[in-house]
């Protein structure tokens, strides 16, 4: 046993790298699933529109930690190498890639009927007015709870500890196990995710009010 | 790919299984009830005109929202006793969700308590209200009923997220779900399954809260008939 100590702090912060990393698998794997579940979702084609909402609302009914699991069990099964890191991985772009669709649904809803209709009577096809009208709309309405969404990312990488990948959270349990300073040990790790999402937050924030005009709160009474 | 999955082998499990589902919708009922209660505390905290409130609140919330559950739940079960508080992994579990839940109803709730226009305030002072019978009787009702999706949602999402207290041995579906898998070493089929048990208890919850809403808004269903 030995105390809490700078080293810490430094294997503490190597951790969060992968926290970050993970994160930004999540993100950009879980952007591209979620751009094409997000075009199947509003298809013209019925087939799609079902198979897309089927999946999200499976994915969105399951907690990510079964999902993990699942994944994490399974890719052993078929004798896979590095199955923490591929199950993460996995579990985390598939799970990310639901809610990306249904936020980048909901934005390219948010825009006017006018819009399309214009669009059709200049004669555009239907991919031609996504491109040139709709989406270069939709993306200045997606983009603050896009990355409000990051924020969860983050957070959500830490379930990852739980199949035995060692970033952050888990890092934290290694370091609690030698020490046996839990509190300075976690409120360490809590400091680190904070330093990594409260940016983010304060982003989307920034970026929804700039969307939205200059709506000030009403305090009431 | 020569595996064979054997559902029987789950099943057979089927009495915990359907405890720890009702544990699960347990821990959500108490999270979801006392999380609602902090939420709506700390929505008047955060509109407070005391600036030392407003500022703790809106600590808190920034704080709970942006740090894991798993950390939370860690510093609460692994933290707290070295204060000298000591917490079993179910009341370190529950409180943990309070903790977490509480956060993200204060910024609805908030959210509602804004959008309540202020000549209703101003209606109800007039008729002699003090304030806090305005708030009790005018604003808070209108408010959570204007929120009661983003709501539903929420409670959604910590029921899901409430997987996560396993970690530390509090026995709900995922703990039970382990435990089988370490019994008769069927991983996958055991959480395909748990994974169908909670998109279940999803369609379960929206029923029964949708279920509440009519009796708790009369107001809505008279407005809605209107």
């Amino acid at each position: 046993m030995r105390s809490f100590n700078p080293n810490d702090i430094l294997f503490l912060a190597q951790a969060a790298l992968w926290t970050i990393a993970l994160s930004l698998i999540a993100f950009f794997g879980g952007g591209i699933v979620g751009a094409i579940l997000a075009l199947w979702r509003i298809s013209t084609l019925r087939v799609l529109r079902m198979v897309a909402s089927g999946y999200i609302q499976i994915i969105q009914g399951m907690p990510l930690l079964i999902q993990l699991f699942i994944w994490y069990f399974g890719l052993n099964l078929l004798g896979m190498d590095l199955p923490a890191l591929m199950a993460a991985a996995i579990a985390l772009t598939l799970y990310s890639s639901a809610f990306f669709a249904e936020i980048w649904r909901g934005s390219i809803e948010a825009i006017p009927k006018g819009q399309w209709e214009s669009a059709a009577s200049l004669g555009l096809s239907r991919f031609e007015m996504l491109g040139y009208v709709i989406i270069p709309q939709a993306l200045r309405l997606a983009l603050p709870p896009t990355v409000g969404f990051m924020v969860q990312i983050v957070k959500n990488t830490s379930l990852t500890s739980l199949v035995g990948f060692v970033e952050l959270a888990r890092a934290g349990q290694l370091v609690n196990n030698v020490t046996f300073q839990p509190l300075p040990v976690f409120a360490c790790v809590a400091v680190i995710y904070f330093s990594t999402c409260f940016p983010l937050s304060i982003l989307s924030r920034w970026l929804e009010r700039r969307t939205h005009g200059h709506r000030q709160p009403v305090r009431s009474a | 790919m020569g595996y064979t999955f054997q559902f029987g082998e789950v099943f057979r499990y089927w009495p915990l299984l359907v405890e720890g589902a009702i544990n699960t919708l347990l821990f959500s009922a108490i999270a979801m009830a006392a999380g609602l209660a902090v939420g709506i505390g700390g929505a008047v905290c955060r509109n407070s005109s005391n600036r030392a409130l407003r500022a703790v609140a809106g600590g808190y919330v920034e704080i709970v929202r942006n740090t894991p559950l798993l950390v939370q739940l860690f510093l609460f079960y692994f933290g707290l006793p070295a204060t000298g508080l000591r917490l079993s992994a179910t009341e370190a579990a529950i409180l943990a969700l309070i903790f977490n839940t509480g956060a993200y109803s204060t910024e609805i709730v908030r959210a509602g308590i804004e959008n309540v226009h202020r000549s209703q305030v101003e209606a109800a002072t007039s008729l002699g209200l003090s304030r806090t019978q305005a708030f009790l009787h005018v604003v808070l009702l209108q408010a959570l009923e204007r929120v009661y999706p983003a709501l539903v949602s929420q409670f959604i999402l910590m029921m899901l997220a409430s997987s996560i207290v396993s970690a530390v041995g509090a026995e709900e579906l995922t703990a039970y779900g382990n435990r089988i898998q370490s019994e008769n070493f069927r991983s996958m089929e055991v959480y395909f399954v748990c994974g169908a048990v909670y998109l279940g208890l999803t369609y379960v919850m929206r029923f029964v809260l949708a279920f509440l809403a009519r009796f708790l808004f009369p107001r809505r269903r008279a407005l809605a008939r209107a």
